[in-house]
């Protein structure tokens, strides 16, 4: 009898897990394993070229550099640096990222020497001129949105979850995103972007990913395509370094005005 | 003297030059990096000169290069020479040092020795509390250029905050407009008899000391300046012709200031407040402070549409030494977010007691890389008799900038 019972309740919870899971529970924790995944890479440093291109196919180049640091328990801080065009060299950006609430933003203006608090609650606003937005650029933490897994696909070859997320900050530009994610190394392939009216906007693809530390896997290049102006703009990673000792006195206004 | 600038600027190239060929080729990222940019300047003033020996236009060129290196252990070297040659006002073509610093980089303090650029505040119109620099007016009457100050400042960084501390052993004066200049005074400032409260003149011991910090949402600065007061108080004098002349004169004085900004939302709050006190006879608070906003994406583009308003008061009055004395201003910005970085910038100052009103518009577009092209239109209206721009009342001004940057 004894056995009987244990076989049920066991049949119970195994039948449990694998059926009362809901989409949304999936998504979430898909979400949640891609986090972990990335976890634990303590800081780097980046190269990045923004390449923008309009529909005429007329390009602009931005060079930027990227310093970020992990935060245990809250989202990212980050440093970038512009490089080019010239006339915006040593503009600089400190963005501390939160998993709740809005982020903390300064601006340094090299010409006047001055570090200027931003207000960061405009997130769909467009990030240099590109396609990318500020909430496309930032920390993606797994608190920012609500999850629903859709259905497994294979996408150029690989195997992934498709699912969708939605953003839960306010001012976000997005109802929803659909999202391709590897199974075997959770690398975001593929988002789709659909706006405040739920039309399909941007499309961003991820390719060349290289693993670093023989753990995280960074794509080298971003590209996203606004379906409706036809500009792009294709993102260059070059030259990560991880684990550099960065601190947290490397991320405030003080290192913000003297970042090169 | 403009042979002794010459002179000046030629030992200062032959110094930078000498040093760039001691160090070794390149090593790293930032060693020996050279960035900056020549400027060519076009000034148009519509109006009939009101002061004889003034001039309807002008044609200027501006050279600013920055010599960057930065060692292993972070320590670096600055080095940022300016030049312009102005054909209108004899007194705008001038040579500055705006930064020539090296900084040591230590594990929680930061000690800076040399020429520098340090700017305090968070409102947009007007810079109240900023003070360590002087300004080069002869650039711009925004105050926006300034001259390099020679100082020590040493930064303390810990978890309550940044404390800075600045010793300034040299004051710069401020530069004034020629006789061929527009947008002076009436009466030619005299710059050669210039007088000091201090009998150490401009070898006077300037310090000041700032706390800030960043609580949330709220950044906060709170300093306090001692030494030689940055705005000169204009005596009437004759020169040795018996012509009328403003002489002026530098008093010692004392400043507590707080400037604050604080996030809410979409919305950025601001203000500036300071108390002044041994300039002239008057013991006077001053503050502006206001509002910035942004909207995104207007009209389903990747427009930003910005909006400033800021009040400025000076509780002085009419004796106020700062044409905002009791003013609203409304700022409105559009960046189109291009790859051409295009951007305008409206501006309308209007004067609570009088119809006295200022209003500027800047625009700028990018070129290719390197090429910047910035216009920029000033127009002072209605101004009364008793205003301090009242002299300023014809120098609408319309300025064209084409600047290379490399």
């Amino acid at each position: 009898m004894k056995f009987i019972i244990t076989l049920f309740t066991s049949l119970l919870l195994f039948a449990g897990l694998a059926f009362a899971e809901t989409p949304e529970e999936k998504g979430l924790a898909i979400a949640k394993e891609d986090d972990k995944r990335d976890n634990g890479f303590e800081d780097f440093t980046a190269n990045l070229v923004m390449l923008l291109k309009n529909r005429q196919g007329e390009e602009s180049a931005r060079n930027i550099r990227n310093k970020t640091l992990e935060v245990e328990g809250d989202g990212d801080k980050s440093i970038s640096i512009f490089d080019r065009p010239r006339d915006v060299k040593g503009t600089a950006l400190l963005n501390f990222t939160h998993k709740v609430g809005t982020d903390d933003q300064w601006l340094f203006l090299p010409a006047l020497k001055r570090v200027k608090r931003i207000s960061s609650a405009n997130k769909s606003g467009s990030f240099m001129g590109s396609e990318f937005a500020y909430e496309d650029v930032t920390s993606q933490e797994v608190e920012k949105y609500s999850y629903k897994w859709i259905r497994d696909e294979d996408y150029e070859g690989q195997k992934c979850f498709v699912f969708e997320r939605y953003p839960v900050y306010k001012n976000s530009g997005y109802t929803r995103q659909v999202v391709w994610l590897d199974q075997k190394d959770y690398k975001i392939l593929k988002i789709e972007f659909y706006d405040r009216k739920n039309a399909q906007l941007k499309t961003l693809k991820q390719s060349k990913f290289k693993q670093y530390l023989d753990k995280y896997w960074f794509p080298e290049e971003m590209h996203m395509k606004n379906h409706q102006t036809g500009k792009s703009t294709l993102l260059t990673w070059t030259n990560y370094k991880f684990k550099n000792g960065l601190k947290d006195k490397d991320f405030n206004k003080n290192s913000l005005k003297r970042a090169r | 003297m403009p042979s002794t600038k010459l002179h000046r600027i030629r030992w200062i190239l032959l110094f930078v030059l000498t040093i760039i060929v001691l160090f070794r080729p390149p090593v790293k990222v930032f060693a020996h990096e050279i960035s900056g940019f020549a400027a060519g300047e076009a000034r148009l003033f519509p109006n009939e000169a009101l002061f004889s020996g003034q001039n309807e236009q002008s044609a200027s060129f501006a050279l600013q290069p920055e010599y960057y290196h930065e060692f292993e252990s972070g320590s670096s070297f600055t080095f940022v020479p300016f030049l312009r040659v102005d054909s209108g006002d004899q007194e705008r073509t001038h040579f500055d040092i705006r930064e020539l610093t090296y900084l040591w980089l230590q594990e929680d303090y930061e000690l800076r020795v040399g020429v520098r650029k340090v700017f305090w505040g968070t409102t947009e119109i007007l810079h109240l509390v900023d003070i360590i620099n002087q300004n080069d007016q002869v650039e711009n009457i925004d105050t926006e250029d300034k001259l390099g100050q020679p100082m020590i400042n040493v930064s303390f960084f810990r978890d309550w905050g940044t404390l800075d501390i600045f010793m300034m052993p040299f004051f710069r004066e401020r530069t004034f407009q020629g006789v061929g200049g527009r947008l002076r005074g009436a009466t030619p400032i005299d710059d050669d008899r210039v007088q000091y409260e201090s009998s150490a003149e401009e070898w006077h011991n300037d310090w000041a000391m700032r706390y800030s910090h960043t609580f949330g949402d709220l950044d906060i600065g709170l300093s306090q300046f001692i030494g030689t007061n940055r705005e000169p108080t204009l005596l009437d004098g004759t020169d040795s012709n018996g012509n009328a002349i403003k002489i002026p004169r530098y008093e010692q004085i004392k400043q507590t200031s707080v400037d604050a900004s604080y996030v809410v939302g979409e919305w950025l709050w601001k203000l500036e407040s300071l108390y002044r006190t041994g300039q002239g006879n008057d013991d006077y608070f001053a503050w502006t402070g206001g509002f910035e906003y942004t909207f995104t994406g207007i009209f389903d583009s990747s427009m930003d549409f910005g909006v400033v308003g800021e009040w400025m008061y000076d509780t002085r009055e009419e004796r106020a030494t700062n044409a905002f004395e009791n003013d609203i201003a409304t700022g409105l910005r559009l960046a189109v977010n291009d790859a051409a970085s295009t951007e305008a910038l409206f501006g309308w100052v209007q004067d609570l007691d009088t119809s006295a009103r200022f209003l500027f518009l800047e625009a700028s577009r990018r070129f290719g890389d390197n090429w910047l092209l910035t216009a920029e239109l000033r127009a002072f209206i209605h101004q009364p008799m008793e205003d301090l721009f009242f002299d300023l009342r014809d120098d609408e001004i319309m300025q064209i900038e084409l600047a290379y940057y490399f």
